[in-house]
């Protein structure tokens, strides 16, 4: 699909820019992209059309190190962004330095999504692991979002624990016991829970939860907030070889720059993702954010090379937990 | 001067039609580009791993697994799509009736239908909640999001080629033979057995192959509806492109080159049994 976009464009005088993105994005960056193009010609004069190719954020990576010329990346993990990095050398290594915030313009957390009255009464973590609970979580392997919820369990079991490693990784095995669908993308596990009425709790994305809730009507599913979640980390960067190539850097990097602008940052409150300056959104949308405390993986198992190695990659505790669960 | 050639030496047999060396010419470009050339570049990427690296992905036990469900499940499906793709073809080629042309316009429809939309239905149908899958819950059948949801899947999209495959020869087959089977005495079922049956064999064999290649293949539907859980509904090609999606790209294509490994053994051993019941029954 990314290529079809992509193909599209080029031949005309206009300045094109394509922004690779993650999957749940699509409703936000149409309007970002809407609101960039008008700020971008009221201030230059230029016509600049940006487009946005979506799909699970793992593949997605792997299309722009396949040579898709997106000119910036907004992904599910920074571990996707490193690996652009380190595989095709296009975003320099020490990405995360070039923008504010660790290139986050906003950040946003797991809640649950379960079914209208909350019939197995989740409240925090603990819950998914219980027996009688089916969770309808994606695959961590092809999905940022089935990353995020694997970390987001793994760390509230660490912290209740007493910080201890061995605890929490049979915390994750027991609740992975609970699974009975492993989708590839976060769309798919909303689909599955949703639409086909699989399983009790659906961990997600705190943006996926509200849109499920606009899109399947508010009387079939509630949000349950657990005490404690993940600080959720999806990143954005400028993809170096291609915007030089393409000639396109000027316009990327004010692409990347509005992110951080109030009115995009109250874009983001809209669509519930967490703005990184909470005054320039409106109340009203900052209010659907509730607090809660957030841990920031990092600060549990260090860095991301080691976080996705330790978890994610052949052999790694996900791997360990489901030969051990067959 | 020309000297004429012996014939003997010749590479080949002049043929009334012109034309050979244009046609072969084409036929082996296209060949090569369309067929070899991406192959050899999956082996060439799985050959990173050298011999050993690849045998450890085969015995991996999490793609043992994943090989055993897609080519165990595609087996069955097969067979099953071949017996009812045969039955299939027979009404709707001996049995005039109202409908019948609609009827075999819809045996098309899996051929046509994108594989992911074909997934997505099926998955509705069969989960828990669905039509079809909420009477099997009450007898106490999961279909959807176990190993028996990748055989629907498969099922689904085998039967075509089982159905295709069979009916024209099936149309072809004389009435008259039938009909002296029976003035000579042989009951209905040993007509059917051994005198309707057997010139059928080689046809049913060739939708088998080609609908057990189609499920080994299949991607697009079985996700939506297998449940994909490792050691239990994970199929090989989600694997590979799990491994994709872990930047893994010889190990993806080590996976590749053992399905097309057991593939290709599958299928000559499948084209074996053929050349010997077209000698064994005659026919085609």
């Amino acid at each position: 699909m990314a290529t079809c976009l992509a193909s599209t464009g080029g031949a005309h005088a206009q300045t094109e820019i394509l922004n690779v993105s993650y999957d749940p994005t699509r409703e936000l960056y149409r309007e970002i992209n809407a609101a960039f193009a008008e700020e971008w010609k009221a201030k230059t004069g230029e016509t600049v059309t940006v487009r946005a190719a979506h799909g699970g954020s793992g593949a997605q990576a792997r299309t722009v190190i396949d040579g898709i010329p997106a000119d910036v990346v907004t992904l599910g993990i920074p571990s996707d962004i490193d690996a652009i990095a380190k595989l095709s050398k296009k975003i320099p290594g020490d990405w995360r330095t070039k923008l504010p915030n660790e290139g986050l313009p906003y950040t946003s957390t797991v809640v649950f999504l379960v079914r209208k009255g909350n019939p197995k009464a989740v409240k925090d973590w603990d819950d998914l692991a219980k027996p009688d609970v089916k969770v309808i979580t994606p695959n961590p392997k092809t999905s940022a979002g089935g990353r995020w919820n694997f970390l987001a369990a793994w760390g509230y079991a660490y912290e209740r624990d007493g910080k201890d490693k061995e605890k929490a990784n049979a915390f994750v095995g027991q609740l992975y016991k609970n699974v009975p669908v492993l989708d590839t993308g976060a769309r798919g596990s909303t689909v599955t829970f949703a639409q086909r009425g699989l399983g009790d709790v659906l961990p997600t994305w705190e943006n996926e939860a509200f849109l499920v809730l606009e899109e399947f009507g508010k009387d079939k599913f509630d949000i349950v907030v657990p005490p404690t979640s993940i600080y959720a980390e999806p990143p954005v960067a400028l993809v170096d070889a291609n915007v030089d190539k393409k000639g396109t850097r000027k316009q990327a990097e004010a692409y990347l720059q509005f992110l951080y602008s109030d009115r995009a940052q109250a874009i983001f409150a809209k669509h519930h993702y967490r703005p990184i300056k909470r005054e320039a959104a409106k109340p009203e949308d900052l209010a659907q954010l509730p607090e809660i405390k957030l841990f920031k993986i990092e600060d549990l198992q260090g860095s991301w090379d080691d976080i996705q190695k330790a978890n994610f990659d052949n052999g790694g505790l996900f791997d360990q937990l489901s030969r051990a669960g067959r | 001067m020309v000297e004429p050639v012996n014939p003997r030496l010749r590479f080949r047999q002049r043929s009334v039609i012109p034309g050979f060396g244009l046609t072969l010419g084409y036929t082996l470009t296209c060949l090569g580009l369309v067929v070899l050339l991406p192959l050899a570049t999956l082996v060439v990427k799985a050959s990173g791993l050298g011999f050993s690296g690849i045998w450890d992905v085969a015995t991996d036990p999490r793609v043992a697994s994943a090989l055993r469900v897609s080519f165990g499940v595609s087996l069955l499906a097969a067979l099953t799509a071949s017996v009812f793709g045969g039955i299939v073809a027979w009404v709707l080629t001996r049995y005039d009736f109202p409908g019948r042309k609609l009827a075999d316009a819809v045996v098309d429809l899996p051929f046509a239908l994108p594989t992911a939309v074909a997934g997505i239905a099926l998955a509705s149908l069969y989960a828990p909640n669905g039509l079809v899958g909420a009477q099997l819950a009450k007898i106490g059948i999961e279909a959807a999001y176990t190993p028996a949801g990748i055989f629907i899947a498969m099922v689904f999209i085998g039967l075509p080629f089982a159905v295709r495959t069979v009916q024209p020869l099936i149309a072809e087959i004389d009435k008259e033979v039938e009909e002296a089977s029976a003035i000579l005495g042989a009951s209905r079922i040993t007509t059917l057995l051994r005198v309707v049956l057997p010139p059928l064999i080689p046809a049913v064999l060739t939708g088998f192959a080609l609908a057990f290649a189609r499920g080994v293949g299949e991607y697009g539907s079985i996700i939506f509806i297998a449940g994909n859980l490792p050691y239990v509904s994970e199929i090989a090609p989600l694997l590979i492109v799990i491994k994709l999606s872990e930047f893994d790209y010889a190990g993806a294509s080590a996976i590749a080159v053992i399905m097309l490994g057991i593939s290709f053994v599958t299928l000559l051993a499948i084209n074996l049994i053929q050349a010997w019941s077209r000698r064994r029954f005659g026919y085609v």
